[in-house]
């Protein structure tokens, strides 16, 4: 393969202009010492078709969802994705555009980010969105960053039930903005322990973090949680599931200062994890912490309405040192994902889909809680569209014997501290399973314990 | 040829105030259905139950595709036309990476997956990691950084990560002073303070303030090469030496990578840490702001620290060559991201650099700096070389600052150049150079779109003597002209509830924000 469209000719006029003679004079001024003398170790380029044979090779080396019954999430969902959503975020206009630095010929990128961040207020019933960060985990990173700048304070109280990948990316952020985060015990039931009298939120904390559904799958205790965490004067931040708001009551009701979630299951193919999107909403008062791309509405020379890059004094291309974040490029195109399939899936399809999920996973909960030697981990604790269980065997080979059968579970998941209470199998249900394939893999995982 | 009739004209379309999906939505309306429920409904308890549902549009699939497809006519892309903004590399995507990319084996794969049911993708993030390797000069690569400003991160996390086993920390990473935003606020971030170095006359590192800065609290230099300026820092050897002499570490922004590829690589410069823009060097699209993905490539000694996990060839003796992920390690910085990077990207990636390979590589490069000298020869009289002396590599920096005279900023030639059909120049960046046009036309241009644009600029250059307000006016054949950017940042309007979307009324109801620092048509766009 090879775009250049230069002939021959072309490149001997062009060196004519330039008063060469070869190309390799354009490279005189590297020093020889640091020159590459050989050719790069990579094989010599490809046809397109030779291209797609190899890659065809390589992905039939992958087993994918459209092969295995798709009951895994631990993060992922899979959502049905509906042909709008490509077809129109596909369109080349937007999707081989860089960041919108010349308004006038961007109002199509600008105005879509504008309509995502009112649709990500809409959902999550708080006052301000950016564009997108990168995903899930980074979005809390930048929570947390806010948070500390806002309270003034140092400490940061993660819950044990948010996800463990979310832990592990704050401790690595941690370590260059100098905190570490330290554990909110969860209890027995699989939710976060909301004893009122909560000594731990000291005056020294300035950020609470709960994933609400957790890691589990189960509901929190948010409404609590955030209360003695505003007691304290910290600000309170959730992780939480998009597709959840239908059904569920939503952050900023619940007393969320920051919201933040993986953006994946709107729209975005699961892709082995990415590009997905990092999702961030906050209230007024942090407006001017938020990290990253804001787009904003205004008007051109003449008053027409049109959309621009807004409150840049926060970002490192002005700011440099002192901004509020590094980020640069976001998710924009996952973005604009989320706003087409949100118009698509409007408020009574985000209902019903919650709905379906729930209801779902219930049905699918009460089957699998009905084989011997398969217990829920957390029977007494609520949860929405994805659960643990246990399981007699252990729970790789349960997984394993599964995707034998042509069904993907998990992922495996330790309870407690280092795993203290045991390891179980997440199983998540999304609208796309119908009762016949809940059924079939209700009888494949009573055969994969066995 | 006269100018603007290569990049594709950019006129108003539909009505002048657009739609929004607040505007279009209508009670009872919808585009999506499922299936009836096939189980039993399940009650969610009260105390976790939305109240009321969620007020969201309401709108018709037909007119849900008519909205962004309106929306995408108001957009320009590289496929609409030439887009030379430098330091951004907006050469040509291909589309067989997005047929590529979008097969369900490597589309449709959960990330949880187990690494016997991923072989393939196992397999393409190691080669991918080979080959990046292989053209940065370096020992392993971490493919999890999203972006580049997240690869800086990730590199700098891993020098504090090195420095503190060696039991020195250090403070300090010094960056030149034309450096992009992304290098300070990533050295913040990552616990270091950020010094900079200047330029000389020449447009190179100071050698002499190199010297005087580079202490023993100095953890690292970071670096493009070629610099922001577009040029070549031919002392290089020397640079990294002074940084290697006094125990730090070298790190090699790659925003210019494309200009060396195949003829140069920052392993064999000294560098110690690479990080690679897919969406600049490998053509992977933009997304209108991202996705991106920012691999980061480290010499041996660095190797324990790069994120976990990483790919590896298992072992034969565990019966075969397959992939799997590697976690245990324990030197590592820990987790960048989420999940293992922004994999859709990558496939991208791996699809240009193997479609490519060693003679195409080398031909990007060569192509990419050829185009950028021919343009630079044929602009330079009307908008001067910020370094004249200086051969520009892959993109150059020109001032339109002998406009001024006629009143006439670089942010007006770059509006004026939006009427003549083309997307304009990176503008007002690199800081350290007074209207700043840093033009990168990439390898995937032609010689006519070069000599259109170049007319195209001639052109601007002889109306802002004539008609400086032609220029100042500009643009006119946009869907919206020159916005009030000083107004945005004023009255808030930053959701369809804030008073905004054609559905809002023209004046009152946004958030009145405090006064803030940002001016209208200033901003460095880099």
């Amino acid at each position: 393969m090879q775009f250049a469209p230069h002939t021959d000719d072309d490149v001997r006029e062009m060196l004519a202009v330039l008063g060469m003679s070869s190309v390799a004079e354009l490279f005189d001024q590297i020093p020889e010492d640091v020159r590459l003398g050989r050719d790069l170790d990579i094989p010599l380029g490809l046809s397109e078709m030779e291209l797609v044979a190899d890659l065809r090779g390589l992905a039939a080396r992958n087993r994918h969802t459209d092969d295995l019954v798709c009951f895994a999430g631990g993060g992922a969902y899979d959502h049905y994705v509906p042909a709008v959503v490509w077809a129109l975020a596909g369109r080349s206009e937007l999707y081989t555009s860089y960041t919108p630095y010349q308004p006038e010929v961007s109002q199509g990128i600008l105005q879509a980010l504008f309509e995502y961040q009112s649709l990500i207020c809409d959902l999550t019933s708080l006052d301000v969105s950016n564009a997108s960060l990168y995903d899930g985990a980074t979005a809390l990173v930048e929570a947390v960053n806010m948070a500390r700048h806002a309270t003034r304070r140092s400490r940061v109280l993660v819950s044990e039930t948010v996800d463990p990948r979310y832990w592990a990316t704050l401790r690595t952020y941690g370590r260059g903005t100098g905190y570490q985060p330290e554990p909110l015990l969860a209890d027995v039931a699989g939710g976060t322990s909301s004893n009122p009298s909560r000594p731990e939120i000291g005056d020294d904390v300035a950020a609470v973090v709960i994933q609400h559904p957790n890691v589990f799958g189960n509901l929190e205790p948010a409404r609590e949680l955030f209360d003695a965490a505003h007691a304290a004067g910290a600000r309170t931040i959730q992780v939480f599931d998009p597709l959840s708001l239908g059904v569920l009551a939503p952050p900023g009701d619940l007393g969320a200062d920051i919201a933040v979630a993986e953006g994946q299951p709107l729209g975005n193919h699961l892709a082995y994890g990415g590009p997905y999107l990092g999702i961030i909403a906050a209230r007024m008062q942090d407006v001017r912490r938020m990290p990253g791309r804001i787009a904003g509405e205004t008007v051109d020379v003449d008053g027409t309405t049109g959309y621009v890059l807004t409150l840049q004094a926060r970002e490192q291309h002005i700011r440099r040192e002192k901004a509020t974040s590094n980020i640069c490029t976001n998710q924009t195109l996952m973005a604009v994902a989320a706003t087409i399939y949100l118009g698509w899936l409007g408020p009574k399809g985000l209902e019903e889909l919650g709905r379906q999920s729930h209801a779902k996973a219930a049905y699918a909960a009460e089957r699998l809680s009905s084989l011997s030697g398969v217990d829920l981990a957390f029977p007494d604790t609520p949860f929405f569209k994805e659960f643990a269980v246990r399981t007699e065997r252990e729970p790789d080979a349960v997984q394993r014997g599964l995707i034998d059968a042509g069904y993907l579970a998990g992922p495996v998941c330790e309870v407690g501290p280092q795993g203290r209470d045991g390891r179980v199998l997440l199983v998540a249900v999304t609208e796309r399973r119908t009762r016949e394939e809940i059924d079939a893999f209700v009888k494949a995982f009573e055969e994969a314990c066995s | 040829m006269s100018a603007g009739a290569v990049g594709a004209p950019v006129r108003r379309t539909g009505p002048p105030v657009p739609s929004t999906l607040r505007s279009l939505s209508r009670p009872g309306r919808r585009a999506s259905m499922l299936p009836p429920l096939d189980v039993p409904e399940a009650e969610i308890t009260p105390d976790h139950r939305r109240s009321g549902s969620v007020d969201l549009p309401e709108v018709a699939e037909r007119d849900l595709v008519s909205h962004f497809t309106r929306l995408s006519q108001r957009n320009y892309g590289v496929d609409t036309g030439f887009y030379p903004l430098g330091s951004c590399s907006m050469k040509y995507n291909p589309k067989v990476a997005e047929q590529v990319a979008a097969l369900p084996g490597m589309q449709r794969l959960h990330p949880w997956q187990p690494d016997s049911t991923i072989q393939g993708a196992l397999e393409l993030l190691w080669r991918l990691e080979r080959a990046l390797c292989e053209i940065t000069g370096m020992h392993r690569a971490t493919l999890q950084p999203p972006a580049g400003a997240s690869g800086e991160l990730t590199g700098l996390l891993i020098m504090r990560a090195y420095h503190t086993k060696q039991g020195d920390p250090r403070t300090k990473i010094l960056i030149p002073d034309a450096a992009h935003g992304t290098n300070p606020a990533s050295v913040t971030l990552s616990g270091y303070t950020p010094v900079k170095v200047p330029a000389d006359g020449r447009g190179l590192v100071d050698l002499e303030a190199l010297h005087r800065l580079t202490d023993d609290q100095v953890a690292g230099l970071m670096l493009t090469n070629p610099n922001t300026l577009g040029l070549f820092e031919v002392d290089i050897a020397d640079i990294t030496k002074t940084v290697h002499d006094a125990g730090g570490l070298v790190y090699y922004d790659g925003a210019n990578l494309n200009a060396v590829l195949g003829k140069a690589r920052p392993g064999d410069m000294g560098f110690d840490i690479v990080h690679i823009n897919t969406h600049k060097t490998f053509a992977t699209p933009h997304g209108g702001g991202g996705p991106g993905a920012g691999p980061v490539a480290v010499v041996e000694r660095l190797e324990p620290f790069l994120p976990a996990p990483l790919v590896k060839q298992a072992d034969e003796s565990d019966g075969g060559r397959g992939f799997e992920w590697d976690r245990d390690r324990p030197d590592a910085i820990g987790r960048v991201h989420g999940w293992n990077g922004n994999f859709g990207i990558l496939v991208r990636a791996y699809a240009y650099v193997f479609g490519h390979g060693r003679d195409g590589l080398k031909e990007v490069g060569e192509r990419a700096v050829l185009n950028a000298n021919y343009l630079a020869a044929l602009v330079r009289d009307a908008y001067p070389l910020a370094y004249p002396d200086g051969r520009p590599m892959h993109e150059f920096v020109s001032t339109a600052k002998p406009l001024r005279r006629h009143g006439v900023r670089a942010m007006d030639v770059a509006k004026r150049l939006i009427d003549l059909g083309f997307h304009p120049s990176t503008v007002y960046f690199p800081l350290v150079v007074e209207e700043a046009m840093m033009v990168e036309p990439t390898e995937t241009e032609s010689k006519e779109t070069l000599d259109a644009f170049a007319e195209a600029m001639s052109q601007v250059a002889r109306e802002a003597e004539q008609d400086p307000d032609l220029l100042h006016e500009a643009p006119v054949t946009t869907p919206v002209r020159r916005l009030d950017e000083a107004r945005a940042a004023r009255d808030l309007r930053l959701t369809w509830s804030m008073g905004g979307g054609a559905a809002g009324s023209k004046a009152g109801a946004g958030v009145v924000a405090e006064p803030s620092a940002d001016a209208a048509g200033e901003q460095p766009t880099a």
